[in-house]
């Protein structure tokens, strides 16, 4: 009995003895290698960004995204706000300057490869942009069935959880068209289209406009849901200063075709700015 | 002055530009028939939807068409006492003419139109963008299964507008000239043969009826596509692009019958 508990004791020692060397080994390691976290890329860049049409639409505008943030776009309205998350999607491409992902230029990708970059993105348009033609179940099947080899079962419980996710009850509206639904209830089932393959970025575009005061308060509570429980780095166009001071990490106030502020809603709250004055009393 | 050239320059790009979209579509449009992933339920939907919803106004088309041109032309050869040949007639009318445009200008109105509207309300309310983000290209997902559709069931309408057409025929031929049915058939199938063969055993009258609905039926189809996926200015515009889609579609057409009509009377040997 006592041999055996030596032989134990023996093979404790032993056992923490290798645990001490790999933690030093580990710790060696570590000091010779430089920290991948600080040397990530942001996740979304735009770096000097012009685009123009008939007039000039942006102009030298520069933005980043950390990871998990959630970054409000402002302006008045034809400021070029839905324009910068369509040059984030590569919907469009800028004359100047560039937008990366993931440290990854994506100015000049082919057509095929942009497809591939947008999979990490989750888009939310404003008026939804349900497929109509296609049930609540299928609209947000659609990008699964498109690029996962997920089968039906699959699927149908990753629809269910999505869906429950953004506060609807699967039963009642999957085989419903969006033709059936409420405002409020589609821009819900955008929502969970968007995040249906879990990406790691959502665009959205005026997420609460034209709904009323208490369905702009869910919308806005799902988006910052979905940041806190899934750490997805979000951007947002609004016109909802108050949903802005209440999600935003940052806000990025755009005016003449330029970034005029670009900080935490408590900075934009106490600038002096007469331009940024006007705009926070004016909504 | 030079404001006028400066405009008639812009014109000019525009046009050529806008030549250029419309030829990208469709190499695009053929190109994503052998590319993955295969969207084959919606082909089978846009077959059924262009073909087998079309059957209808096809069928009306034919028989009447067939019938007028019975009783027109049974007027003309009464004059020569030579009504017994109203059945080369109307077969060599329906087969190389009549039936392929027919069909063709039905579709474009029917079904061009439909499509052009279809996308064109995708277009304004963002689904085409939504497709995009959605890591699918929409002139895979949308233009290649309607233009496959089309290549297919154009000439299968064709077919049915030709066969319907010399129906009709026969009916204004026995009913109203009293020509026995026998006769009647005996001179559509001399008609068929007296066009010649390709290959020793294809009648000339086939190839000629059945290549230019295929030609036909990518005109509608990339014509619709193109309309509609350039569709902006909300519902006002939807219109514009059904409009334009019918109008081009049936302009092309014609145009190319007559293109098409030159050259396969220039390469096929006739008798």
């Amino acid at each position: 009995m006592m041999a055996e508990l030596r032989r134990g004791e023996r093979r404790t020692g032993q056992v923490r003895e290798a645990i001490r060397e790999e933690l030093e080994r580990d710790a060696e390691e570590d000091a010779q290698e430089p920290d991948v976290r600080r040397v990530k890329p942001p996740i979304i860049e735009m770096q000097g960004v012009y685009l123009s049409f008939d007039r000039p639409i942006l102009e030298d505008v520069s933005l980043v995204a950390e990871e998990g943030e959630t970054i409000v776009i402002v302006g008045e309205s034809g400021t070029g706000k839905s324009t910068s998350l369509k040059l984030i999607l590569r919907l469009l491409v800028p004359e100047k300057g560039r937008v990366l992902i993931d440290g990854e230029d994506i100015t000049h990708l082919s057509f095929e490869d942009a497809l591939k970059v947008r999979q990490k993105m989750g888009m939310v348009f404003q008026g939804a942009a349900l497929f109509d033609s296609l049930t609540v179940f299928e609209n947000v099947a659609y990008p699964l069935r498109e690029h996962t080899d997920m089968g039906e079962e699959a699927i149908v419980q990753r629809v269910r959880e999505k869906l429950e996710f953004v506060d609807l009850d699967p039963d009642d509206v999957m085989e419903k068209l969006p033709s059936e639904l409420s405002g409020g209830m589609r821009k819900r089932v955008g929502i969970a289209r968007g995040m249906a393959n879990d990406p790691e970025i959502m665009l959205y575009d005026e997420p609460t406009s034209g709904l009323d005061p208490l369905t702009t308060g869910t919308i806005t509570r799902l988006i910052m849901k979905l940041q806190r429980e899934l750490q997805v780095t979000s951007i947002v166009v609004s016109h909802d200063i108050r949903s802005v001071f209440k999600m935003a990490t940052k806000v990025a106030l755009l005016h003449d075709q330029r970034i005029v502020f670009f900080g935490t809603p408590e900075d934009m709250a106490a600038a002096e700015d007469p331009y940024i004055r006007d705009f926070l009393g004016g909504l | 002055m030079s404001e006028l050239i400066l405009r008639l320059n812009a014109r000019a790009k525009s046009s050529v530009l806008s030549i250029q979209e419309y030829f990208t579509l469709a190499w695009n449009a053929v190109r994503f028939i052998f590319a993955r992933p295969f969207y084959t339920q919606d082909v089978i939907q846009q077959m059924d939807e262009i073909g087998v919803k079309s059957l209808g106004i096809v069928l009306l088309t034919g028989l009447f068409t067939g019938m007028v041109l019975a009783l027109q032309s049974s007027v003309q050869l009464q004059t020569f006492g030579a009504t017994m040949y109203i059945g080369r007639l109307v077969a060599g009318s329906m087969i190389r003419e009549l039936g392929p445009v027919l069909a063709g200008l039905m579709v474009a109105g029917r079904v061009g139109s439909g499509i052009a509207a279809q996308l064109g309300s995708m277009k304004v309310t963002e689904q085409i963008d939504a497709l995009n983000t959605l890591g699918t290209d929409p002139i895979k997902k949308l233009a290649t299964p309607r233009l496959v559709a089309a290549l297919v069931m154009l000439p299968v309408l064709t077919i049915i507008n030709d066969m319907v057409g010399i129906i009709g025929g026969n009916i204004i031929a026995s009913l109203m000239l009293g020509l026995p049915t026998g006769l009647y058939w005996r001179t559509v199938w001399e008609q068929i043969i007296s066009g010649g063969f390709l290959f020793g055993f294809i009648p000339n009258d086939f190839v000629q009826g059945l290549l230019k609905p295929f030609v036909f039926g990518a005109i509608i189809a990339i014509t619709a596509c193109y309309f509609g996926l350039r569709t902006t200015g909300g519902t006002e515009g939807v219109g514009l692009s059904t409009t334009k889609t019918v109008v081009t579609s049936s302009i092309l057409i014609l145009v190319s019958d007559y293109f098409l009509t030159q050259l396969l009377l220039s390469v096929l040997v006739m008798p």
